[in-house]
This record gives structure tokens, C-alpha cells and sequence, in this order.
């Protein structure tokens, strides 16, 4: 009997909060999971992405930085959009048309002008950071979650250059065109699901 | 020794669950102390964290000698600033400033912009000067005192010394653009927080 009542005295000291922990820092770790799932839990978004590195490895120094340094930016404008309440109309249909145009550009190793590059990258970020900016889960960190956001959206640039360091060579060039063809054709189901 | 009545222990173990225990506001408790709270507050912080990285690119970006003026002048006005903190503390919100930080230095660091050693120096004071302040502000209310200021400081001191010499380093041109494209991604960083501050007021 002794032996069972220390027992559970030992047990329930144990239970003893040693700290109140008051205003603690609640929602820092879910809001960064969440801002670094969030870019890569769309198919649309993902090919997107990935594109912008692909087309900029093809076009080479400097679009192959000053490209996905644009995106990122205009897309957080677009998230700021969003969060502020400015609505934006058609936004899923231009994700599906930024699939579109950039599988194109990377298909047909399209070369405007730089600045026509990056007008065309940025404009469809808005619809990208519209999209997604905002959709922070409750009690999450604002703050981290947009960190998370743009860590992963720069990741995913960061692998299409990578991936077009094969362009140097020329079945990486014919194998990074066939992937240009199927992130359009993928833009194109997008954009027919968004409209149907 | 007389024994305790059961019941009367398990009252007695019930009560001490419910005793109010020291509380902690905003901070860090490592369990170490006060100094290595500090330090783990500064680490664990990306409000205060990121515009002082930020701070150390732009610094690096532009030679050994801005990035020795800006490091020593960062860390002293982040000194200064928390004790002013410490000394008069108010209760104010970071958001802004937070904002501002991660916006302009992002975007400095992003546009590689060519600033004199005297405008970093200049950014690198009011810089540390208000993140210090609110520092000490909130280890005022926490109780930590000066040694988790000096934590803080001494992990800033560090921080910004690694930092700032890596990219002083750096000679690659990809290594280059990599610096840049990680002011971009604070910047825009701050343009979302900048959202989410509209959304919250």
C-alpha cells in the first residue's frame, strides 16, 4: 500500500508544470509546413513553377536569374493582393494559361526580349501568389508561412535550373522541349477543367 | 513519521499541479539561463533573424570593410537599443517594422545595390537600434535582464560575422546570384507580411 501511494505521488509530481508558459509562440511550425506544402500541392502550380526555371535555363545569363528572382516578388505582390481583399477574377484559368504559354516558351526555346520575359513571368505570378498567399490555416504564423511559401516556390525554379543544365547538351535540349510540350498539354487540361 | 492519509496526498498532489508557476512572455526558455535563452531567441526569431541576415548580404555584397563597419555597428546599436529597451520598455508591435526590415534590405540585397560604406553603416545602426529596443522591451517584461541581451547580442555578432564573410568570399557569379535571389525571397517575404499585417488590422 506505501509502496503504491509513493507511486502515484511520484506520478502525479510529475505532472507538475514547472513553467506557465504565457503568449507563447503558438503556430510558427504549422505555418511553415503549411507555406512549404502549399506550392507543391498543385500539379498546376508545380509545372508552372518548374517552367520558369526550365525556360530561363534556356535563355540563359542573366534570364536565368533575373527570372525566377521576378517571380517570386510579383507572386508575393499577388499574395499581398489577396490578403488586402483586391479581387482578382479568372485566377484559376490564368494558372492554367501561365502552364500553357510557359510549356510553349520551353517547347519552342522562345527568345523575347528580356524585359518581355519578365513582364510574361510576372504576370502570371499575380494569379499564382493570388491564389495561394492566402490560405494560411488557423493559428498559423503569417510570417512563416509566407517564409515556407517562397522557400518552396524558389525550390522549384531551383530544380527546373537544374534540370535545364541538361540543355548544354543535345538530347537535353530535345528532352527539355518534349517536357515543355507536356507541362502545355498539362495547361491545357487545367485551363478545360477551369472553364467546363 | 507520521503517515499521510491517502487521500489527503492525492489533494495535496492535486493542488500543487495547479500552482501558478514564473510566466514567460514572447521569449525563449532553454533551461539554461538567461544567456542562452537570448541566444535562442535571436536563432529561433525570424522576425529579428532574417533583416539581420539580410543586413550581413547587403554588408558582404559590398567588401571586407563594409561588412566590418556594418557588423560592429549592428551588433553595438542592437546593444544600445536593448538597453534603452530594458531601461524604458513599451509595449509596441514589431509588425511594421518587421515589414519595413525585410522589404528594404531585401530589395537592397536583391538589387545588389551599390551603396556607400557609410549608408550600410547608417542602416546597420537603425537597424539595431529599433530591433534592440524591442529586444530589451520584451526581456523587461520576461525578466531575462541584461544577460539575455548579451545573448542576443553575442548570437547576432556571430551570425553576421559568418554571414557577412561567406559572401565577402564569394567569387563565383552563380554564387553571386544566389546571394541575390535570397534578398529577393525576404523581400517578398515582407510584401506578404505586409498582406497579412492589412488582413490582421
Amino acid at each position: 500500500m506505501k509502496r503504491a501511494r509513493a507511486v502515484l505521488l511520484t506520478f502525479a509530481a510529475t505532472l507538475w508544470p514547472a513553467l506557465a508558459w504565457a503568449h507563447v509562440e503558438k503556430g510558427r511550425a504549422e505555418g511553415l509546413i503549411a507555406g512549404l506544402r502549399h506550392p507543391i500541392s498543385g500539379l498546376d502550380h508545380v509545372l508552372a513553377m518548374v517552367s520558369v526555371g526550365l525556360w530561363g535555363a534556356q535563355l540563359g545569363a542573366p534570364a536565368v536569374w533575373l527570372l525566377p528572382v521576378t517571380f517570386p516578388m510579383v507572386m508575393a505582390f499577388g499574395g499581398m493582393l489577396g490578403l488586402i481583399g483586391v479581387p482578382l477574377p479568372g485566377v484559376e484559368v490564368g494558372i492554367a494559361i501561365s502552364g500553357i504559354l510557359l510549356g510553349v516558351a520551353v517547347l519552342a526555346e522562345w527568345r523575347p526580349p528580356l524585359w518581355a520575359a519578365s513582364v510574361i513571368v510576372g504576370f502570371f505570378a499575380v494569379f499564382h501568389g493570388h491564389a495561394h498567399g492566402t490560405e494560411l490555416p488557423p493559428g498559423g504564423s503569417g510570417l512563416l508561412y509566407s517564409a515556407g511559401f517562397v522557400m518552396a516556390t524558389g525550390t522549384l525554379h531551383a530544380i527546373g535550373i537544374g534540370i535545364g543544365v541538361t540543355h548544354r547538351w543535345g538530347w537535353g535540349r530535345v528532352a527539355m522541349r518534349v517536357v515543355g510540350g507536356l507541362v502545355a498539354s498539362a495547361g491545357a487540361f487545367f485551363l478545360w477543367r477551369a472553364v467546363a | 513519521m507520521t503517515p499521510v492519509p491517502f487521500r489527503r496526498a492525492l489533494v495535496v498532489a492535486g493542488g500543487l499541479l495547479l500552482l501558478p508557476a514564473p510566466s514567460h512572455a514572447h521569449l525563449m526558455n532553454t533551461g539554461l539561463g538567461p544567456f542562452y535563452d537570448g541566444v535562442s531567441h535571436f536563432t529561433l526569431t525570424p522576425e529579428d533573424l532574417l533583416p539581420a541576415l539580410a543586413l550581413a548580404l547587403l554588408a558582404g555584397q559590398r567588401g571586407s570593410r563594409t561588412g566590418r563597419l556594418a557588423l560592429f555597428a549592428l551588433s553595438l546599436a542592437w546593444l544600445a537599443g536593448g538597453l534603452a529597451g530594458l531601461t524604458f520598455p513599451a509595449n509596441r508591435s514589431a509588425t511594421a517594422l518587421t515589414t519595413v526590415s525585410f522589404l528594404a534590405l531585401g530589395g537592397l540585397v536583391a538589387a545588389d545595390a551599390r551603396l556607400r560604406p557609410e549608408w550600410v553603416t547608417g542602416l546597420a545602426l537603425v537597424l539595431g537600434i529599433l530591433h534592440g529596443y524591442l529586444n530589451g522591451a520584451a526581456m523587461s517584461q520576461a525578466k531575462l535582464g541584461a544577460l539575455g541581451l548579451v545573448g542576443i547580442v553575442t548570437a547576432l555578432f556571430v551570425a553576421v560575422t559568418l554571414v557577412a564573410a561567406l559572401v565577402v568570399a564569394l567569387r563565383a557569379p552563380w554564387a553571386r546570384v544566389a546571394v541575390r535571389v535570397t534578398g529577393s525571397w525576404i523581400a517578398a517575404i515582407g510584401l506578404l507580411l505586409l498582406g497579412w499585417s492589412f488582413r490582421a488590422a
